[in-house]
């Protein structure tokens, strides 16, 4: 993976506004923001309606997503480029999840909804629908998703990365700063994670950083990325999908895992080690 | 900048005995701008959160007691930057941004 197959920008997207191999797709936090407008062909998936299980916390089983790409009209060979807004959070965290059921081409959005919107482009009201297709995925690949175990096991051994603010991180708040506090139990991070928010791998207009400097913010804090395997968190999962796509994406690191159970899950735990402050001794 | 809430902004759904809030408004010349992207920065610089303008150009943060910076981001206009001190819990801290 690298940038030139992961990552495409604005002029690219409107050159391909009408290409029908080329499927759109907005994915936001505040689904409601696709209802107001959208990038003239996109589809919308929901990211929470559309990708989470109804009753568990999961995600939607192979065949529930296969039934929605279907509906959507999208198909196996189709480029699929994500964007949304939140600087692509959750835009991230659908790449994330197409590549885990074996999508092969699926691109982001550099800058996201908000650099369109900054650069003044065109945004449409008018309903959009595709023809509905067959489509099928493939078996969820577990090589990029890490589950509560392996998280407590890796401790003190592979990079753990904390992509929360800071002040999530020493565990003054328990939820980011535009969004009322609430979920896990308890507050702090996973003992020996290494705290580098989400945000220092984006530029201002949500584009993310060349590789170089990209490289170095991580290996600056402490990250070895020569030779430990590394899991990502954050509170559910979406900021986190944002430095695994950074990672592994465009900086092709191999073994590199999302834990979408993150710390709402983790810092509701019994029994598990929880490291509050900045961690530094 | 800093005390009771002014009458044009919309502070409903906020229990100010929980929350210190950072809040304001966008605008060009005397119009709101909706739709521009307001970015609090801590007192190092760091990012801190997001939130797009509503339809009348405001934007409200919950932030802890200090020192923040509140950048606003609108088409056609170079990025703003405001300071903001937060007093503590149950204050609003009002922080009007004009863009070019």
């Amino acid at each position: 993976m690298s940038r030139e197959t992961a990552l495409v920008d604005a002029d690219w997207v409107e050159a391909h506004l009408n290409d029908p191999k080329v499927v759109l797709v907005e994915v936001d936090e505040d689904t409601g923001a696709y209802d107001k407008n959208h990038i003239r062909t996109a589809v919308r998936i929901d990211w929470k309606k559309d990708l989470q299980d109804p009753v568990r916390r999961d995600f939607v089983d192979r065949a529930g997503f296969e039934k929605l790409l279907s509906e959507r009209g999208i198909a196996n060979d189709d480029t699929v480029v994500l964007y949304g807004g939140n600087n692509n959070w959750f835009a991230a965290y659908a790449y994330w999840y197409f590549k885990l059921y074996g999508h092969q081409d699926v691109r982001l959005l550099d800058g996201g909804r908000k650099k369109w919107e900054l650069e003044s482009r065109e945004l449409s009201t008018d309903a959009v629908s595709r023809p509905a297709t067959q489509y099928t995925a493939q078996d969820p690949d577990t090589s990029i998703r890490a589950f509560r175990d392996e998280v407590i096991a890796a401790i003190g051994s592979k990079n753990l990365v904390d992509v929360r603010s800071p002040d999530e991180f020493t565990g003054k708040i328990s939820a980011p700063a535009h969004l009322p506090q609430e979920q896990a139990q308890v507050r702090g991070h996973i003992p020996s994670a290494k705290n580098i928010p989400w945000s220092k791998a984006a530029n201002d207009d949500g584009t993310f950083k060349a590789d170089g400097e990209l490289r170095s913010i991580y290996t600056g804090a402490g990250v070895d990325l020569d030779a430990k395997d590394t899991i990502a968190y954050c509170r559910i999962g979406e900021r986190s999908a944002h430095t695994w796509f950074v990672l592994h994406e465009l900086l092709g690191q191999q073994n590199v895992k999302n834990y979408d159970g993150s710390w709402t899950e983790y810092g509701s735990l019994v029994g598990v080690p929880v490291e509050t402050g900045t961690g530094e001794a | 900048m800093c005390g009771a809430p002014s009458q044009d902004l919309d502070l409903s759904g906020v229990d100010l005995a929980k929350e210190a809030v950072i809040a304001g408004i966008v605008s060009r010349g005397s119009d709101p701008v909706a739709g521009a992207y307001v970015r609090l920065l801590d007192s190092s610089g760091e990012f801190t959160a997001e939130v797009p303008t509503s339809a009348t150009g405001q934007f409200r943060f919950f932030a802890a007691p200090g020192t923040w910076t509140v950048r606003a981001l609108a088409p056609k206009a170079e990025p703003v930057d405001r300071l903001v001190v937060v007093e503590g819990i149950g204050s609003v801290a009002r922080v009007d941004v004009s863009v070019g």
